[in-house]
Order: C-alpha cells, then sequence, then structure tokens
C-alpha cells in the first residue's frame, strides 16, 4: 500500500473528472493545487506504479460503441479450483471483466464472474461455450444473464469524486 | 453515433484505453505514435467526448487503495415495479452502474462508496426503500479487469 497525502488527494479529486483537453494538462491540472507541471507529473507516476490509478487513457461508453451484447457469465466453482480456474478465463480475449464473487446461498450458488461484451448476441454465446468446453467449465452449475437494458452508467462516485471505477 | 467514427477515430480508441503517456505533452507524444497530429487528436476526443462515445478521458483509480470499496449487489424486483424500483436505487449516488438482466434476480448494480462501512448503510437504506431484499456479492478475488472494448 502507498502512501497517499493531502495533495495526492487533491489531485485525484482533480483528475476524477478528467484530463483537460489541452496540449499541456499536467501543468493546467496543477496550477489550482499549486503544483506544477513536474510535480503533478511526478506524482501521477507514482500513483500509476503503485497501482492507485489503474489506468489513464480514455474511458469509452460501450453501448454507444456498438457493444450491446452484454452477458455476465457465472459458475458455480469449487473454492479449491476457483483460483486456477479463473485465471485461465482471464486469459481470454474476449473476457473483459473477471472476478471470484461471494455467494448468496441458497439464492445464488454461484461465485466465478466473466464478463463478455460484445456486438452480438449469438456471438458471445458462442464465446462462453468456447470458455465452457476449452476452460472445463461445462460440467459446473452455471447460468448466463444478459443485460437488456442500461439504468445507469457513470463512473464511480465517492462522495468527493475522489475514486472512480469503471 | 458509430457511423461517424472513421478509421483514424477507431485507431485513438484502439490506442488509447490506459498507457496514456505522463510527461510534459502528453497529446503530442500520443498523436505521435497515432500518426496524426496534436490538434487533431484533441479535435477528435473532443468530438467523441461531446458525442457521449468517451464516459471521460482520465483516470480508472483503484478504489480500495483511496480507501473506498466497491460491490456488486443484485434484487429480484417484481416487473411492475422495475422502473420505480430503478429510479430510488439509482437516486443513491453511490450507485455507479444499474443493469437490468434476464434472470430471477433482475437488476444488478455495483455501488462505489468512499469507506468501506458505508458499503451496508447504503444497501439497508435501499431494502428500507424498496422493500426488497439486496444480494450482495463483494470481490473476493481479481482475475482480470481489462474492460477494454476495440473499435
Amino acid at each position: 500500500m502507498i502512501e497517499i497525502d493531502d495533495k495526492d488527494h487533491q489531485l485525484l479529486t482533480r483528475l476524477a473528472d478528467g484530463l483537460p483537453l489541452v496540449p499541456r494538462p499536467y501543468a493546467e491540472i496543477g496550477g489550482p493545487l499549486d503544483l506544477s507541471e513536474g510535480e503533478v507529473i511526478a506524482r501521477l507516476r507514482r500513483l500509476l506504479a503503485g497501482g492507485v490509478i489503474r489506468r489513464l487513457g480514455l474511458i469509452v461508453r460501450h453501448h454507444e460503441l456498438g457493444y450491446r451484447a452484454n452477458a455476465m457469465a457465472v459458475w458455480d466453482v469449487p473454492d479449491d479450483k476457483v483460483d486456477a480456474l479463473g485465471a485461465k478465463l482471464a486469459a481470454y480475449d474476449f473476457v473483459t471483466l473477471c472476478y471470484r464473487r461471494r455467494r448468496q446461498l441458497p439464492h445464488w450458488p454461484y461465485n466465478l464472474f466473466a464478463m463478455v461484451h460484445g456486438k452480438a448476441r449469438a456471438r458471445v454465446l458462442t464465446q462462453i461455450d468456447q470458455l465452457n468446453d476449452q476452460v472445463g467449465l461445462r460440467a459446473l452449475p452455471r447460468q448466463v444473464l444478459f443485460s437488456n437494458k442500461r439504468y445507469k452508467q457513470s463512473a464511480a462516485r465517492f462522495g468527493t469524486g475522489l475514486a472512480k471505477a469503471g | 453515433m458509430m457511423a461517424l467514427l472513421d478509421e483514424i477515430d477507431r485507431r485513438i480508441i484502439n490506442a488509447l484505453q490506459g498507457g496514456f503517456p505522463i510527461c510534459p505533452a502528453p497529446f503530442a507524444a500520443a498523436a505521435e505514435t497515432i500518426g496524426i497530429g496534436q490538434d487533431d487528436l484533441l479535435q477528435r476526443l473532443q468530438r467523441m467526448r461531446a458525442g457521449g462515445l468517451l464516459s471521460r478521458f482520465g483516470p480508472m483509480y483503484h478504489a480500495e487503495k483511496l480507501g473506498g470499496a466497491l460491490t456488486l449487489a443484485a434484487m429480484a424486483v417484481p416487473e411492475d415495479r422495475f422502473e420505480t424500483v430503478a429510479a430510488q436505487v439509482n437516486a443513491h449516488q453511490e450507485v455507479a452502474h444499474n443493469y437490468a438482466r434476464e434472470h430471477h434476480l433482475n437488476m444488478w448494480f455495483v455501488l462505489a462508496t468512499e469507506q468501506g462501512a458505508r458499503i451496508g448503510e447504503v444497501l439497508a437504506e435501499i431494502e428500507a426503500e424498496t422493500g426488497l431484499t439486496v444480494f450482495n456479492m463483494p470481490k473476493r478475488e481479481e482475475f482480470f479487469i481489462g474492460l477494454r472494448f476495440e473499435a
């Protein structure tokens, strides 16, 4: 865990809504915080290296890019197998997210989650079939939940806007 | 929207979902890698952002390393109440995403809070407001969080 001081917090808060689209964005971000361009760059490099900033770049609204077949594939995997299987799923380029999550028995027995975002439902189902066959998941209890409507997609707002996720 | 993307726009989208340079003139550096001019890159990014294709041009943070928390939660919402319950859930600023899914548990939302303890409080508020059970499925392990989309 890297140390994050007050100036880092201020910088992260200011950066949360995005970089200004100007030739010297780090200088512009630093101005109101009394940080030079060089200091902003040094802090951001450190925060990126420490994993506080997972990534920096453009974040698309995937629906608008045509990714409308959005599937959450889930499996009930024995606890001692889930790490190895999760790592295998993560290697597929069409798997966009992959997590182990807590079960909610008896309502929800599934602990391994993989998202597959695609442009056509049939193609996504074929890809999930491929996972079942190639990763050895077919015999496990499993489901595919497509989303048919998005009710909200915002950057995660952490009160101060301090942290943002997808 | 899609029809308005040309080959250069696609190249930009595919090249810049991460790995943006941290140096004094990052857009110039990125533009050079893509093979276009800085002004062209900035104009195209502005256009894509204004058109709603980009959520933003900036960082994705690691919530837990900032002391925050994230979770995925689901509810079984009666169809005739779906819109009302969606509005009740989305009214919480901590709700980042909310999707209808085809399952008995038909509403799935991501909650992001500045402090870990707040997750349980917000879920309890949602249960009280809707009278529905919220199933909380926090992450135990992360195998992959690429979340990149090819244009």
